[in-house]
């Protein structure tokens, strides 16, 4: 009976074991650049996921004439400026829209410590109203309408320390400046957590927006600034941007024909998911080259396993012409090599599957830092059973020529001091 | 049955760099008996490890037959003489041949596995057999030279040969060492039934034998003085 106990595994291990250092250094090689492919693969196709669907609940943003992308940008991710502001009248218009089953304003421009303040209505807390787009909270209530109150993101609360009852000075621009409004707002509400930038707002009353110090209206033409205890005309009011909520796709497409291709004044960016998906398609170059130059790192680290494995060769003639005294034949060594160089491989693409998860998550919390985006670092991808698997085919073929030479040991010629 | 050990009319020939051509072996016949023991005398360039390696199938003749348990050894196919040197013969070289990277019992029941199988209870009890059983997990270099010899020999009867080739057993012992080896790898042969063929110039190793042949007879290519022992 054969036990496998002493069979090529026995050999694989051995000679492993014997040239750790070089299995150790080879493999880890391996595992790096396997890991970089699949991080790669993983972080394109999470935050392509991350970015196009899972970042708002909305369906459209309507914003000043202007580009899609930065309108985007601007009111669903919290970075770039805004192109302009647009008249009061078409929030109006659109919450009256049938076909528009929630609109909601925004007024931009003010800042907290580097966190973006968003004026808006409470009714973004309302699920009634709001639907998926609702804003839970996880402590506290929503702020009242006319009152200076404000609700925290959940990430924006976490790293500036603002807890319920806590007070808050807005700074005027959206980096964090010194000059700051006089007014000053009390925190009444913390958001729950949404992974979306989002968590990285301070949301207070739009009607605050509009009377904070300094703040000059221009939706009816001329400069309007709001006094205390006046209403403020409506046709003086101006937002930002209007997200949207549709209640059907119909409906999106029209108001995109009307408004981006009838009109003049706004430029509606829908779906979102569009938008952010040419993005990335106008990204997607660089991600190639990155992973080839990735793959050509896969490359360079099989050729290392080729070569430490060709180095030991003569060393190990001895030990081959001995097994073959032994009875081994020619193809078990071969077998042998090609274990051994695969097993190397092997220990690479595993290790590479920790390298990778290593890489994301550290590119997930920068990504969250920067975006509050959340991209999950433990998702699924093909990439991660594909490039260990050629990463294990690259190192067995590596290890043909090695293998090669050890199938032609002459036995006789190296067993040793002979008389 | 079939003799352990049948050589008829066998020739090796060797090319050398400048392309001359140079007989090293050339032996009309020998034959040894089931369990037979046999020491054959011969130094350098007598052409022994040649013939030894033509016996147990590593080197292949340009004429004449080599039997072992009536197993042809000069078989066409490289990996069946392969497998009847595995099964069929067990070698004690001069120089031991363990391998370095595995224990003791790892050398023993790998040499097992090339052949009929691993049996890790026979390899035990062969190396308990030759006083081992207490170094069973040692490497080579963690062994005495008579103990890495005594490995060698558990190893060489661990297929259960017909023929054991002994290559200058104790040539890197010491005399007291050499008595107890060659005491030991006789026994045990016996105990296994396993026929001896030995090779050594030594004088007080070859004495113990009752049948001693002389290679410089034998190997009608000893005495060229081209015959290198090896190519």
């Amino acid at each position: 009976m054969k036990s496998p106990r002493f069979g090529i595994a026995l050999l694989v291990r051995r000679s492993l074991a014997q040239h750790a250092v070089s299995t150790a250094i080879t493999a880890l090689s391996l595992a790096l650049a396997g890991g970089l492919v699949m991080a790669l693969f993983q972080i394109q196709a999470q935050s392509r996921a991350a970015f196009t669907s899972g970042a708002s609940s909305f369906d459209a943003v309507l914003g000043a004439r202007g580009s899609q992308l930065q309108i985007v940008l601007n009111s669903v991710f919290h970075l770039e400026t805004s192109p302009g502001n647009l008249n009061w009248a078409w929030y109006q218009k659109l919450s009256a829209d049938p076909g528009v089953s929630f609109a909601l304003p925004y007024a931009l421009g003010d800042s907290y410590r580097g966190y973006r303040i968003v004026g808006t209505e409470s009714k973004l807390f309302d699920e009634a109203l709001a639907g998926e787009a609702t804003l839970k909270l996880a402590e506290g209530r929503p702020f009242d309408d006319s009152l200076r109150e404000i609700v925290v993101g959940s990430f924006a609360a976490e790293h500036s320390g603002l807890k319920l009852n806590s007070r808050v000075q807005p700074a005027h621009g959206l980096v964090d400046s010194d000059e700051h409004h006089d007014e000053e707002y009390v925190v009444v509400g913390i958001a729950a957590p949404t992974n979306t930038p989002n968590d990285r707002v301070l949301w207070m009353p739009i009607e605050g927006v509009f009377r904070m110090g300094g703040h000059v209206l221009r939706g009816a033409g001329d400069e309007y600034v709001a006094e205390a205890d006046q209403d403020i005309p409506e046709e003086s009011k101006e937002i930002s941007a209007l997200l949207l909520r549709f209640r059907n796709y119909q409906r999106g497409l029209e108001l995109d024909q009307e408004i981006n291709r009838g009109g003049t004044e706004a430029t509606l960016a829908f779906p979102i998911a569009r938008v952010m998906a040419e993005l990335f398609d106008k990204l997607g170059w660089m991600n190639r080259v990155l992973t080839l130059v990735a793959y050509l790192t896969v490359l360079v680290g099989a050729a290392s396993i080729l070569a430490s494995l060709y180095n030991t060769m003569n060393e190990r003639r001895r030990e081959f012409a001995i097994l073959r005294a032994l009875g081994a034949r020619r193809r078990t060594l071969f077998a042998a090599i090609l274990g051994e160089s695969a097993a190397i491989g092997a220990i690479g693409g595993a290790l590479g599957v920790l390298v990778q998860g290593c890489i994301v998550a550290v590119a997930a919390s920068v990504v969250r830092r920067q975006t509050g985006v959340v991209i999950d670092p433990f998702a699924w991808h093909a990439a991660l059973w594909a490039v260990p698997l050629l990463v294990v085919t690259l190192g067995a073929l590596a290890g043909v020529w090695p293998a090669w030479s050890a199938y032609r040991t002459e036995v006789a010629e190296h067993l040793g001091p002979t008389s | 049955m079939d003799a352990a050990l049948e050589i008829r009319d066998l020739r090796k020939t060797f090319r050398s760099p400048d392309g001359s051509v140079h007989v090293v072996v050339d032996l009309p016949a020998l034959e040894l008996a089931r369990g037979e023991q046999v020491a054959l005398r011969g130094g350098s360039g007598s052409g022994k490890t040649t013939l030894l390696h033509l016996i147990a199938g590593i080197l292949v003749p340009d004429a004449g037959a080599v039997r072992v348990a009536g197993r042809e050894m000069t078989a066409h196919s490289e990996s069946a003489r392969d497998r009847a040197r595995a099964e069929l013969i067990g070698y004690v070289f001069q120089t031991f041949n363990l391998l370095q990277g595995y224990s003791a019992l790892e050398n023993v029941a790998l040499a097992m596995h090339l052949g009929r199988g691993a049996d890790v209870e026979r390899a035990k009890t062969l190396l308990a057999r030759v006083g081992l059983g207490d170094r069973l997990h040692y490497r080579p270099r963690q062994l005495s030279v008579g103990q890495q010899q005594r490995v060698a020999v558990a190893r060489a009867l661990a297929g259960k040969p017909v023929l054991v080739l002994a290559d200058e057993p104790t040539g890197n012992l010491d005399r007291v060492r050499a008595d107890e080896a060659l005491a030991l790898i006789r026994e045990i042969c016996r105990e296994h039934q396993a026929a001896l063929l030995l090779v050594s110039h030594d004088e007080h190793v070859l004495g113990g034998f009752e049948r001693v042949l002389d290679l410089a007879q034998l190997n009608r290519a000893y005495g060229s003085q081209f015959a290198g022992g090896q190519a």
